[in-house]
């Protein structure tokens, strides 16, 4: 009998994965708050975000094989009541970003620690698992509006998380500054989107939504909608002309929130863009509506170029890994606009990869900001002797960001280059290895100030905590470990790209 | 010993030898025993799976897969065992002189520059062994990577320099070429595997084989084809010993290995003799064989020489691939061993003058040959073997890339072949010639100038030696690699 409630308990619990994939950390970001004790606050944000990777783990396990999982909030039926839909493409997603919170945290505790006055920091960990649900939310759900609310959860959160660095450097207030400004067009822009879209069918449901606007793809409604969202995530996602917000936001924030930040914020936004281009909209209309041509190649292309040039030209390294960031969403943007199964995989699979390839690096950023002051190259001279762990796992990690073989970022690179020459683009193949040959020159200069530069005088070796350490490595090795084994990355990556290729039927 | 076990053995052997470097930096003469140990038995290794393998191709033994038609697989096929002969053999000889060198100048790092030099065999026993492109390229930017620190190891502003073009032009052709080529082979065949007789035969045709052929020629920096070549005179602000095995062996050798391979196993010699999309490849060639033996007679440095030499003797091998007979491809396979012997040589004679009079130019030899006796001497065999005079080694290679000249009809390559040998007269022997003939009564240092110590000159004088060696054992290795040109 007992056995038996158990097993019920179970079956339930399972049933409400979903939900409890915002919930738990949800709840326990005001629990932080009430309980109001500094020593507590990063352990229950690391179980939280702990709980939700498990069960983001256990999601994209139940839905590997292409099929869907549907929650229905409060048991009202869509399209009425807010659904959560759960596919391989967002199962995906809530791995990396559940995955990256949870490593971040137990480095933010010694980075937190030493960054932020202690009046701030049980604070920071509540605002941190805000942030987090936010973009949890914004995955999950299959409610285009729900997604505005979480996004703003997120940005919100976000936004204070950033001008924490003030305590560091008073430009993280303009900079946060900034990134309001700039972050609440974008979500104006989207919001005003989702208002067409309610405009033209009357409903809020992505799939609902799919299913109405399939014949009126030629209604100036729904092609504004389409606009309206585009400029407003692109905003988010930082494409090339829309990212002035970005550089400054990563460089000035605390080390934790822009490893944090560059491995999640904008890889959720680029999903919100999938979402939207395949499921929403569907091929279909991005066939008739000469988008892809016109916008996402010639700023795909832009980004790759320009934002790397640009990266090679800073003297400070987090700026560089930023500008660094912006041109490697070139590559996402360019493997979706290839419209292609292959294309998207190699979206999916970077997304990924370029993730803990960049939280890497910013965690080695953060180890040389707390052991010397600053993340200028001058202040990176003759590191390699000096810090030789951290400098070896940022060798690791630039590796994985030029694309060497036998790290994660190769494999982005073969299966963006493979889908570009499928479909018969020679030009783009070509454009892609050459400025990946950009990201050589700057990971470069980055090696040589690091190995080959003289140490400046008076700079002591200091111990860099292990729980600084552990995290970063892991990472290190994810990118060297996910450059040989892809049973996971690769099938999620696979069926992710099927199901949004399929456009509303994959919904189903 | 299972194959698939000797093989990983080879690689790990060499591994461990990284590892223990990096861990017992404070305690040299047991690192260094440590590593000669590795060395050995690499070498040994080796040894045992030429006599379980012989000539044969082994089963491919795949180590992981990375994905469906990526994967880390190796075998043993005979272009590739030689290569591992010859390095693995080598590098116990430039092993010794680089510990006399590197004590002798006083150079620092001792620790981290040998942790590298492992890594760099490391990554060449990979290459010897890959089972297909994938592979083989994975342990190509390895070894780009590892040799990098050596390049750059004075860490002053020239070595720095040095070290970004180097960097510079073997990343920039094989991510920027190579890899197209590689991704596009794989889009059109479906598989990376190296087979006989080419995986490509039907699947492409036109001009698009000549493109592809561009893309793994100008790829694979390695093989120093102009106008990418120069990395390697870029390379010599190295220590000696590195540009001894690696700049004369073991990088420049992976480098014209890969276009073996390349144009062995992925285009196949018949398709790419019937398709003609070698041709271009012929005359560029031709071109880099003559014109850098032009530029290395301007050349008073004297390890500078040598470079633009090695360049010049690459494209011998690349000549080979590109006349696309058997004969060319048995002299280009052979022309990897002879050259290696032969400028290993050269290069450690040069490093020998260095240790023990701390001179670079040529002009400021002369005499020297008197007071360095076993140096010059040596010099001059090797410098005799690269030119392809008999008894040496050298001769063998050239005269199979005659007859494969001559077999596909190209005569007027015959007349380069000649010529560039007259070149190689001109600008390898006046050192000699002057270094005994000549004497120098002006410069009282040169008068006291002696041999360094055994270890710094005992290797060249081996690999003199060698040189005499190959002469009579060349048939031996023709013979072994036969099967690789034979019809299926």
């Amino acid at each position: 009998m007992a056995s038996e409630t158990v097993h019920h308990t179970a079956m339930t619990l399972s049933e409400h994965l979903p939900i409890l994939e915002i919930l738990v950390p949800f709840v326990a970001a005001p629990l932080i708050v009430f309980i109001g004790r500094r020593e507590l606050a990063c352990p229950i944000a690391f179980i939280a975000s702990a709980a939700s990777f498990v069960i983001a783990g256990m999601l994209l396990s139940q839905v590997i094989d292409g099929s869907v999982i549907s929650y229905q909030l409060g048991g009202w039926a869509p399209p009425l009541g807010i659904e959560y839909r759960v596919d391989t493409a967002n199962a995906f997603v809530l791995l990396l970003v559940s995955g990256i919170s949870t490593l971040v945290l137990p480095y933010a505790k010694a980075s937190v620690a030493r960054e932020l006055p202690e009046s701030a920091q049980t604070l920071f960990y509540a605002l941190f698992l805000l942030c987090f649900t936010g973009l949890l939310g914004v995955t999950i759900t299959g409610d285009a509006f729900n997604v505005f609310v979480f996004l703003e959860i997120s940005s919100l959160s976000t936004y204070v998380l950033i001008a924490q660095g003030a305590h560091r450097d008073k430009r993280a207030l303009t900079a946060s500054y900034n990134y309001l400004i700039m972050g609440t067009i974008g979500a104006t822009f989207f919001v005003i989107g989702v208002g067409f879209l309610y405009m033209a069918t009357g409903t809020l449901n992505m799939a609902d939504l799919a299913d109405r606007i399939e014949n009126q793809y030629d209604s100036r409604t729904v092609r504004a909608a389409f606009a309206f969202i585009m400029v407003g995530m692109g905003l988010k996602v930082a494409i090339f002309p829309l990212h002035l917000w970005l550089p400054n936001a990563y460089t000035y924030a605390p080390s934790a929130i822009t490893s944090f930040l560059a491995a999640t914020a904008t890889k959720v936004a680029i999903y919100v863009i999938l979402r939207f281009l395949f499921s929403v909209f569907q091929p279909g209309f991005l066939a008739e509506v000469p988008t892809l041509d016109l916008i996402l190649y010639p700023f795909a292309i832009l980004a790759m170029f320009a934002a790397s040039y640009t990266a090679i030209l800073q003297r400070d390294l987090k700026r560089m890994l930023a500008y660094s960031s912006i041109g490697q969403v070139g590559y996402m943007l360019l493997g979706i606009a290839l419209l292609s199964e292959s294309g998207l995989m190699a979206t999916m699979i970077h997304l990924f990869n370029h993730g803990i390839t960049k939280a890497a690096l910013f965690m080695g950023v953060g180890v040389y900001v707390l052991n010397g002051g600053g993340s200028f190259y001058h202040n990176l001279r003759g590191r390699g002797k000096t810090m030789p762990w951290t400098s070896a796992a940022m060798v690791v990690a630039g590796l994985s960001l030029i694309g060497v073989p036998g790290t994660a970022g190769f494999l982005s690179k073969w299966l963006l280059v493979e889908a570009a020459l499928a479909q018969g683009m020679w030009p783009i193949a070509l454009l892609i290895v050459a400025s990946s040959l950009l990201a050589v020159i700057y990971v470069w200069k980055l090696i040589e100030t690091l190995y080959l530069a003289q140490p400046a005088e008076g700079l002591q070796d200091q111990n860099v905590p292990l729980m600084m350490m552990i995290p970063l490595w892991v990472m290190a090795l994810a990118c060297i470990y996910f450059g040989f084994d892809t049973d996971i990355t690769l099938s999620a990556a696979r069926s992710a790209a099927e199901g949004l290729l399929a456009g509303s039927a994959g919904m189903r | 010993m299972e194959t698939s076990f000797a093989i990983l053995l080879s690689m790990l052997l060499p591994g461990a030898a990284v590892l223990s470097n990096m861990l017992l930096r404070n305690s040299p003469d047991l690192r260094d025993g440590l590593t000669l140990g590795a060395a050995i038995a690499t070498f040994m290794v080796v040894l045992n799976i030429l006599a379980n393998v012989g000539n044969t191709t082994t089963e491919t033994f795949t180590f992981l897969t990375v994905m469906p038609g990526l994967e880390l697989a190796f075998n043993v096929e005979p272009l590739g065992l030689m290569f591992a002969l010859l390095a693995s053999g080598l590098w116990i000889v430039t092993h010794l002189y680089g510990l006399g060198y590197m004590r002798g100048n006083n150079e620092d790092n001792h620790a981290r520059f040998f942790a590298c030099f492992s890594f760099a065999i490391f990554s060449v026993m990979g290459i010897a062994f890959a089972a297909n492109m994938f592979t083989l390229f994975l342990f190509y930017e390895a070894l780009t990577l590892s040799t990098y620190p050596l390049v750059a190891h004075k860490g002053n502003m020239a070595a720095i320099k040095g070290a970004r073009t180097y960097l510079g032009i073997l990343i920039g052709t094989s991510i920027g070429l190579q890899l197209v080529a590689i991704i596009w082979t794989y889009a059109v065949a479906g598989t990376l595997d190296f087979a006989k007789g080419g995986i490509l035969q039907g699947l492409i045709a036109g001009p698009s084989v000549a493109i592809l052929l561009a893309l793994y020629a100008f790829g694979i920096g390695k093989a120093a084809l102009m106008p990418f070549h120069r990395w390697l005179p870029a390379a010599m602000v190295a220590p000696t010993p590195v540009s001894a095995l690696l700049h004369a062996v073991a990088v420049v050798k992976a480098g014209v290995f890969t276009m073996l391979k390349v144009g062995i196993y992925i285009f196949g010699i018949e398709f790419l003799a019937e398709s003609g999309a070698s041709t271009w490849l012929m005359w560029l060639a031709a071109f880099s064989i003559l014109a850098a033996s032009v530029i290395a007679m301007t050349k008073d440095n004297l390890k500078a020489r040598l470079a633009y030499s090695t360049i010049s003797q690459l494209s011998y091998i690349t000549l080979g691939v590109a006349l696309a007979s058997s004969m060319g491809i048995l002299g280009g396979g052979l022309h990897v061993v002879m050259h290696a012997m032969g400028k290993i040589t050269l290069f450690m004679c040069a490093g020998s003058i260095y240790v023990a009079t701390h001179r670079t130019e040529i002009s400021q030899m002369t005499g020297l040959g008197r007071r360095m006796p076993i140096t010059f001497i040596a010099f001059l065999i090797g410098a005799l073997s690269i030119i392809g005079l008999p008894p040496l080694g050298g001769s063998w290679s050239k005269w199979l890339l005659m007859v494969g000249a001559v077999d596909s009809e190209h005569l007027f390559i015959l007349g380069v072949l000649l010529v560039s040998s007259l070149l190689n007269v001109a600008y390898l022997l006046p050192l000699v010639a002057k270094g005994f003939f000549l004497s120098n009564d002006t410069d009282a240092e040169l008068a006291q100038s002696a041999e360094a110590s055994p270890l710094v000159w005992g290797p060249p004088a081996a690999t003199a030696f060698g040189c005499v060696v190959l002469f009579f054992y060349a048939g031996h290795i023709q013979d072994f690699l036969m099967p690789i040109v034979a019809a299926n």
